[in-house]
């Protein structure tokens, strides 16, 4: 889909290469990540893509036809487009804002208004809250939203984001990720995504490129770099802790136990204790007839509360992580609660089962193990 | 609608109901013979006929020059040439408007298109260095994201930079404008007439009287003009 041909780039006035002979290849519907130090390149290789920086060497093939031949406006009318600062038009509102590459494509009004809407809808802001407003009304993470449903406006095959969650908190970063991670399912675009966060890299990428001073150092699956990392360069990137980092490869789905503590809401006081005593975490997830999680129940509440029913014993549901969430995720939840397990929902907030820490610790040590 | 259109008006109809509210006062009640002989309701008139004139056709004439140049400095590819300019242009406006209208006079002679021409190059200086100062403050990455999504050069200008800049280009002809009322009774001094008449006549015949409606109704301009102006743009800019 994409292809780089020993792409090079020298700025006017510097005698170093900003990107030195690269040679990379991304596949239709891959996430490619470039990963590494500022000045690595990683940015102006992304940028030579669609062409807002000239190669001084070197072609770049997109679906086989070389983009130096192609009209760079057209070229880029096809390329969705995310950048860290995510450059929202303060003057436009949020619809407008969205509106952008259809605008210049010129599509029908009507079209256009129905696509604004249901570009908002799948980044999860509400059109008719949010539509109308101004890019300073929004929230950080919103505005990202924002952004990514800018890019995506057109429904181009390829997206290029450079950074594209480094300017919000932890917290709504790794939640951004995990969603942008479920629509790429969906949608399979073929991406390239630049990161200095190795632990993003590894979380996002279907490959990653590891660039040096403009040089392609390796290009491999987040595993292999975790496992086989080419050269003190890229060990030195993955960091020592690489069974923690192995944690962003799996999602909580893939490793959810058949046992999950859940009880209803009607279970008799009795049962609970017994179920409370069998359990490892010492803790009961009350779950009601739909399948939603109400509330959790421990050895505390069991022994201080009155009551002879679920429903009446429990108490609110600290935190929960969605079942595509990484394994990673998962910890830092448990950290921030401060408790040995997590509850796992699905995107419908279902109730799929809990993750324990001793879950967490078996995947790290069979990974020790395998090596 | 009607609500907002009373609105916009009332403080117009104030300023325009005391200028007038002035010049009858003052013609009505004449504190002596050689006051009633100059302050008539025609030659009040026709003072604040070519004073008008002169602001907007050197005004007109200074938007026409200064947006197009200071977007012109703006683009990338002149962006030192700009930096040049603008220091310039910076320097420029120290020079004071008497000595402006002296400086020409003295190569294009006496009248009211000597005087024309020197408020016009007064005025551009505040709307050239606005136009290219509001479109270097509009943030790069929003710039860079236009771009990268497919939009020409002449498109991102249009529907990106200029709106951006818009408040503060217009800011630069609300300056432009009050600055050009005023100067624009110093061409009396190059007898191309105007209010300006009033007020040195005034002075030379010590009565206060006609200094003072001259000076009032030049002051009554500036200030309907510049409320006017930043009306129209607070109506267009909604966004910041």
């Amino acid at each position: 889909m994409i292809r780089l041909e020993n792409l090079t780039k020298q700025f006017p006035g510097m005698d170093r290469l900003a990107v030195n002979k690269l040679n990379l290849e991304v596949g239709k519907g891959e996430v490619c990540v470039l990963v590494g130090p500022s000045g690595c390149g990683k940015t102006t290789t992304m940028k030579m893509i669609n062409r807002l920086c000239e190669p001084t060497d070197g072609k770049i093939y997109v679906d086989g036809q070389d983009t130096s031949k192609m009209n760079p406006i057209k070229l880029r009318l096809d390329i969705g487009y995310v950048i860290q600062q995510i450059g929202l038009f303060p003057h436009m509102t949020i619809n407008d804002n969205v509106a952008t590459v259809p605008k210049e494509k010129k599509w029908p009004k009507e079209k256009i208004k129905k696509r604004t809407a249901e570009l908002l809808e799948l980044v999860g802001l509400d059109p008719r809250e949010h539509g109308g407003r101004y890019p300073s009304g929004l929230s950080g993470g919103q505005q990202q939203r924002v952004g990514i449903a800018r890019a995506l406006a057109a429904d181009p095959p390829i997206m290029l984001m450079d950074e594209p969650f480094a300017a919000v908190d932890r917290i709504t970063r790794s939640r951004l990720q995990n969603e942008f991670l479920r629509l790429q399912r969906e949608l399979n675009k073929t991406i390239i995504f630049v990161t200095h966060d190795i632990d993003e890299a590894i979380k996002m990428g279907d490959r990653i490129a590891v660039l040096r001073e403009g040089k392609l150092i390796q290009y491999d699956e987040p595993g292999k770099i975790l496992s086989e990392p080419a050269g003190d360069f890229v060990a030195n990137l993955v960091g020592r802790n690489r069974s923690i980092k192995r944690l962003h490869l799996i999602r909580a789905h893939e490793i959810l136990e058949e046992e999950h503590w859940g009880v209803p809401l009607d279970t008799p006081r009795e049962e609970i204790k017994e179920r409370i005593e069998e359990s490892v975490i010492s803790t009961v997830m009350v779950i009601d007839e739909k399948g939603y999680l109400k509330g959790i129940i421990g050895r505390r509440a069991i022994e201080e509360k009155e009551g002879e029913k679920a429903e009446d014993l429990m108490e609110e549901v600290p935190d929960n992580v969605t079942d595509d969430a990484t394994l990673n995720d998962a910890l830092s939840v448990m950290l921030e609660i401060g408790e040995g397990y997590v509850p796992v929902v699905d995107a419908d907030g279902l109730f799929r089962g809990t993750l324990t820490l001793n879950t967490l610790l078996d995947q790290v040590r069979s990974d020790k193990s395998a090596k | 609608m009607l609500n907002r259109i009373l609105k916009f008006l009332i403080v117009p109809i104030l300023l325009v109901g005391m200028g007038i509210g002035v010049v009858i006062y003052v013609v009505e009640n004449p504190t002596d013979s050689m006051v009633a002989r100059m302050l008539t309701y025609d030659f009040i008139i026709s003072s604040m006929e070519k004073h008008l004139l002169m602001v907007f056709v050197s005004m007109l004439g200074a938007i026409a020059v200064g947006v197009p140049v200071g977007i012109m400095l703006s683009r990338p590819s002149f962006y030192y040439v700009g930096k040049v300019i603008e220091n310039v242009v910076n320097v420029g406006q120290t020079v004071p408007s008497l000595a402006i209208l002296a400086l020409f006079f003295t190569f294009l002679g006496l009248g009211f298109n000597t005087a024309v021409f020197a408020l016009w190059l007064y005025s551009i200086l505040p709307i050239l260095r606005n136009t290219f100062a509001g479109i270097m403050s509009v943030q790069p990455e929003v710039v860079e994201s236009a771009k990268g999504m497919g939009m020409s050069p002449w498109r991102v200008l249009s529907k990106i930079e200029l709106p951006i800049a818009y408040p503060i280009i217009i800011a630069g002809i609300r300056t432009a404008i009050v600055i050009n009322v005023g100067t624009a009774t110093l061409a009396t001094f190059i007898g191309a007439g105007g209010l300006g008449d009033m007020i040195v006549t005034g002075i030379s015949v010590r009565r206060e009287m006609v200094t003072f409606t001259g000076a009032a109704l030049s002051a009554l301009l500036a200030i309907l003009l510049d409320y006017i102006i930043g009306r129209i743009e607070k109506n267009l800019v909604r966004w910041s």
